[in-house]
């Protein structure tokens, strides 16, 4: 295969992959390192390193326009960073010490749990606001838009939505993805933050958390140019071009069809870890 | 002045857009040179070299672009697109400082230095 054909194949999955990273609500990341793996046959250091590089450029590709509606709370993203990065760190270091092999089962784990998920109905329980006096110290509240007005939220159980926060961070640095839904689950299940302001926020952070790692992995030689261009090129426009079907169309089947492929993704991925084909 | 959250938020989001839009021209201009001129079989992808194949370092990769060495090129605009995140971490530092909030300009501190940490540390 030359080199203008490989890359346009890749180029055509990663927009797909993007696609479908932002239906679900998941990023690009967990799809496009199973199909590289498993279709293309790509060694997984170097699938890895390409997708964590398309989860910077999305996270910070859909920035703008979240940032604009007001649901992203910057104090509380930042301080949860201080979690994901260090994890991330840990994650990125992990992945020389760590058997390939071990590495497919675990995402083919936060796949399964990724594609749960997805799928589970969010309500909407707004408790009323008893902060800790940690939450309070850290300034850890705010309001979002519901209707025409204003709610106010603030954070719960701090310390624990920080300790996940760090194991987000370490599967982040370990799988190139941007854990989203783990970051989603520290904030609306145990911070209980409204799930508008976890989604966005967790969006904000991934790109950040993202970052970390990548030092570990330029230095490491994870992240090879000729397979990385097509993957962020491709992923980038991909989610953006999800996220604004999004807007226009009622998406609930398609969600429920997309959270079984990447179900199927993830049962893959643990078979070929336990066989030893990754 | 005063600095709402607001409105750091939407420097941030501007920022960010701003950064990954220059990234991404630049690793597809890369892209492009690198496809024009490399008509050979795709390198082995499928077995990991460890370090030695890539990546050296920010004076390398700007040294190459000088020189339009697609590679570099491309490893140019990935490098601005990891500098995208840090310089909203920067943003955050001064914007904290600015509205006079010590503590979350130090927790943005601390982010910023774990992000150098993972730059500037030889492993």
């Amino acid at each position: 295969m030359n080199a203008l054909l490989f890359s346009s194949l890749v180029l055509i999955t990663s927009i797909l992959a993007g696609f479908l990273g932002a239906l679900t609500g998941l990023g690009g990341g967990v799809v496009i390192v199973p199909v590289l793996a498993l279709i293309f046959r790509i060694d997984l250091h170097y699938a890895i390193g390409a997708s964590l590089v398309s989860v910077i450029a999305t996270s910070s590709g859909a920035a703008a326009s979240y940032v604009r509606d007001g649901y992203s709370n910057i104090r509380i993203g930042m301080f949860l960073e201080v979690a994901t990065t260090t994890g991330a760190l840990l994650g990125a270091w992990l992945v020389a010490k760590v058997a390939p092999s071990s590495i497919a089962v675990i995402f083919g784990i936060v796949l399964l749990y990724s594609a749960w998920s997805s799928l589970r109905k969010h309500a909407e329980t707004l408790n009323k606001p008893h902060a800790g006096s940690l939450s309070a110290k850290l300034k850890m509240s705010g309001s979002y838009p519901v209707g025409k007005g204003r709610e106010e939220y603030v954070a719960e159980n701090v310390p624990a939505g920080f300790g996940i926060m760090f194991v987000a961070g370490t599967l982040s640095g370990l799988l190139g993805i941007g854990s989203g839904a783990v970051k989603v689950l520290a904030m609306d299940q145990v911070m209980k933050l409204p799930f508008k302001v976890s989604t966005t926020t967790s969006n904000f952070m991934i790109g950040v958390t993202a970052a970390a790692s990548a030092g570990v992995y330029l230095s490491r030689g994870y992240i090879l140019p000729g397979l990385a261009m097509p993957v962020m090129l491709g992923v980038l426009a991909g989610s953006l071009a999800g996220s604004r079907v999004l807007i226009h169309a009622r998406v609930k089947t398609l969600r429920a069809v997309f959270a079984l492929v990447i179900a199927a993704l993830g049962v893959q991925m643990i078979l070929s870890g336990v066989t030893g084909r990754l | 002045m005063a600095l709402s959250d607001q409105r750091l938020e939407i420097a941030m989001g501007h920022m960010l857009r701003i950064g990954v839009t220059v990234a991404a021209l630049v690793v597809l201009a890369g892209g492009i040179l690198y496809l024009s001129q490399y008509h050979g079989p795709i390198p082995d992808y499928r077995h990991f070299h460890g370090a030695a194949a890539t990546y050296e370092s920010v004076s390398a990769v700007v040294a190459g672009t000088l020189r339009f060495n697609s590679r570099s090129l491309i490893e140019f605009g990935l490098l601005l697109l990891i500098a995208t995140p840090i310089g909203r971490v920067v943003f955050g530092v001064v914007g904290f400082a600015r509205q006079k909030d010590w503590l979350y300009a130090a927790v943005s501190a601390v982010v910023l230095g774990v992000l150098l940490f993972s730059f500037f540390t030889k492993r």
